[in-house]
């Protein structure tokens, strides 16, 4: 479905990506580990257009995508969850949904995906009403998820969902994430540091180190694997 | 205490405070979303007089012999258009090519273009005073009330009034308006939700610059006579406005120019108007030591 080839990303004159290549199949969960500054961040910016790569090329469905700009790539139905969650803070609850939904015009369609999330995310819909910027950061998160949902994607990228939220939340952050992509056929780009509970959900991963690749397995191997165990599950 | 005159004050702070709310809010918009003090917005309020004054003259000359309101708002109608077009013109040869670059370079490139602009006019119009003709017709019944309010005034205070309501509804509820805030408070994740960042920049200079006009004629009908310099003071003057409420902030910056207006002709009026300017700027000297923030500049504070 998602195919990077050895795309190398700059910011000014400092290279990010050297050069880095994966591939994830329709219907798949794939996730990307790695330290802090590894690029996995830098990864998911290039795919979406914010920062696109100086070198290499990027299919969507056999498509090169690395030209278009930002917006484009929104509307072929790769959605991005970025780190930090990035709500919209004077906007309410509501208003961040539907800014979601921004590229959709069938009201009526927009309207029952927002009442799917409350059905899935109860709290959303109680605090409806209220700025983004005032909900706690696991609402947040939630809320997050949620306006990625609007856009209806055919490709979900997370960047972090985990970062900086209490371990009860994390867990079911990571479990809607499995149901997302099991009830509504969602591919889903995991980007995680908590490479444990990343890999337990996934169905194959990366490792990356120092703006490159160094490991590529199904999932269960990558969390037996020694050089794994050592560097990125605490063990 | 003179009541009587203290209310004419008031109501004289309040028609200068509306022409300095709507030049405001193309300063603030603008700096909301993209951090840039566009210097040269006092000269698309000029430029908005200019082109009324000269629809104006076209249609006097060709016996267009209707009301005065009538050429009033035809004239404005086009001013707006063309001040529109100047706005977007604006920014997308002064300030696109400059998205990217270190903050002082935009904001160099505005003051060009507000030197420009100004020179412009003077040059294929003329550096003196033109007169420009008085359309407002004196309405009978603002009679009783004509000691405060004249009539132009009047049409000034509902004017702005629409205008303000029509610039809430747009951002409130319009799809481009919720873009606008959006990209206001995250223009990363704006990008994200697929929102075209640079069309949302263009629409705030044409709306900006439509608020600036629709200032211009209005305040060119109130004088009485414009030149290509009524931009610059004007400028200042808004800008003060949109830093004391709080630059960035909209509601902020119609309270800065009321503050602002007010403040001038209380000044004027009781102490002396040859030190009108003082007071406005010395406002903003203590504002910005008491508040740097401005009145209303203060964020929602955010989780993280």
């Amino acid at each position: 479905m998602l195919e990077v080839r050895n795309i190398q990303t700059y910011y000014g004159n400092i290279q990010a990506l050297k050069s880095v290549s994966l591939t994830i199949n329709e219907g798949e969960i794939v996730t990307l580990i790695g330290a802090n500054g590894a690029g996995k961040s830098t990864t998911l910016m290039s795919i979406c257009g914010v920062t696109p790569p100086r070198h290499g090329q990027i299919l969507f469905r056999g498509e090169p995508i690395q030209h278009l700009s930002a917006e484009q790539i929104v509307s072929q139905g790769i959605i991005q969850v970025p780190e930090g969650r990035h709500i919209f803070p004077q906007m309410s609850v509501i208003e961040n949904l539907e800014m979601g939904a921004y590229l959709r015009n069938d009201r009526a369609g927009i309207k029952a995906d927002i009442d799917d999330v409350f059905g899935r995310f109860p709290i959303l819909e109680k605090r409806r009403n209220q700025a983004g910027g005032t909900l706690s950061g696991g609402e947040q998160q939630m809320l997050a998820i949620s306006r990625a949902l609007l856009a209806r994607p055919s490709l979900l990228l997370l960047d972090e969902p985990s970062l900086g939220l209490a371990p009860l939340i994390i867990k079911q952050i990571f479990e809607i994430i499995k149901q997302i992509n099991a009830e509504s056929n969602t591919t889903v780009f995991l980007v995680e540091q908590n490479a444990n509970q990343a890999l337990k959900i996934a169905h194959r991963g990366y490792v990356m180190e120092n703006g490159a690749i160094t490991m590529e397995d199904r999932a269960e191997n990558l969390l037996s694997n020694e050089e794994v165990k050592k560097a990125y599950l605490g063990m | 205490m003179d009541f009587e005159y203290l209310f004419e004050l008031l109501c004289g702070g309040v028609v200068k405070g509306s022409i300095y709310a709507l030049i405001a809010l193309g300063y603030t918009m603008v700096y909301g979303i993209i951090q840039l003090i566009n210097f040269a917005h006092g000269e698309i309020y000029m430029v908005g007089a200019f082109v009324a004054l000269i629809i104006t003259g076209i249609l006097t000359l060709s016996g267009y012999s209707d009301s005065g309101l009538s050429v009033l708002v035809l004239a404005a109608v086009i001013a707006v258009i063309y001040a529109a077009a100047y706005g977007y013109t604006l920014e997308k040869i002064a300030y696109r090519p400059l998205r990217n670059a270190p903050r002082l370079s935009p904001l160099i490139s505005a003051i060009g273009a507000s030197i420009f602009l100004m020179n412009y006019v003077q040059l294929v119009q003329t550096p003196d005073f033109l007169p420009f003709p008085e359309l407002v017709p004196e309405f009978e019944f603002m009679e009783p009330l004509s000691r405060f309010v004249s009539s132009v005034d009047m049409v000034i205070l509902v004017v702005t009034a629409l205008t303000m309501v029509a610039l809430t509804v747009l951002i409130k509820y319009t799809k481009i308006g919720k873009a606008m805030r959006a990209t206001q408070q995250d223009m990363v994740m704006a990008r994200l939700v697929g929102i075209n960042v640079d069309r949302v920049i263009s629409a705030t200079f044409i709306i900006g610059s439509v608020l600036a006009a629709i200032a211009g004629v209005l305040i060119a009908s109130r004088t009485g006579q414009i030149n290509s310099a009524i931009g610059f003071m004007a400028g200042i003057k808004a800008f003060t406005a949109a830093v004391l409420g709080g630059i960035g902030n909209i509601p902020g910056a119609v309270l800065g120019a009321m503050v602002l207006g007010i403040a001038e002709t209380f000044g004027a009026g009781y102490i002396s108007s040859a030190y009108e300017d003082v007071f406005a700027f010395g406002l903003l000297v203590l504002i910005l030591i008491l508040r740097p923030a401005g009145l209303l500049g203060k964020a929602v504070k955010q989780k993280v």
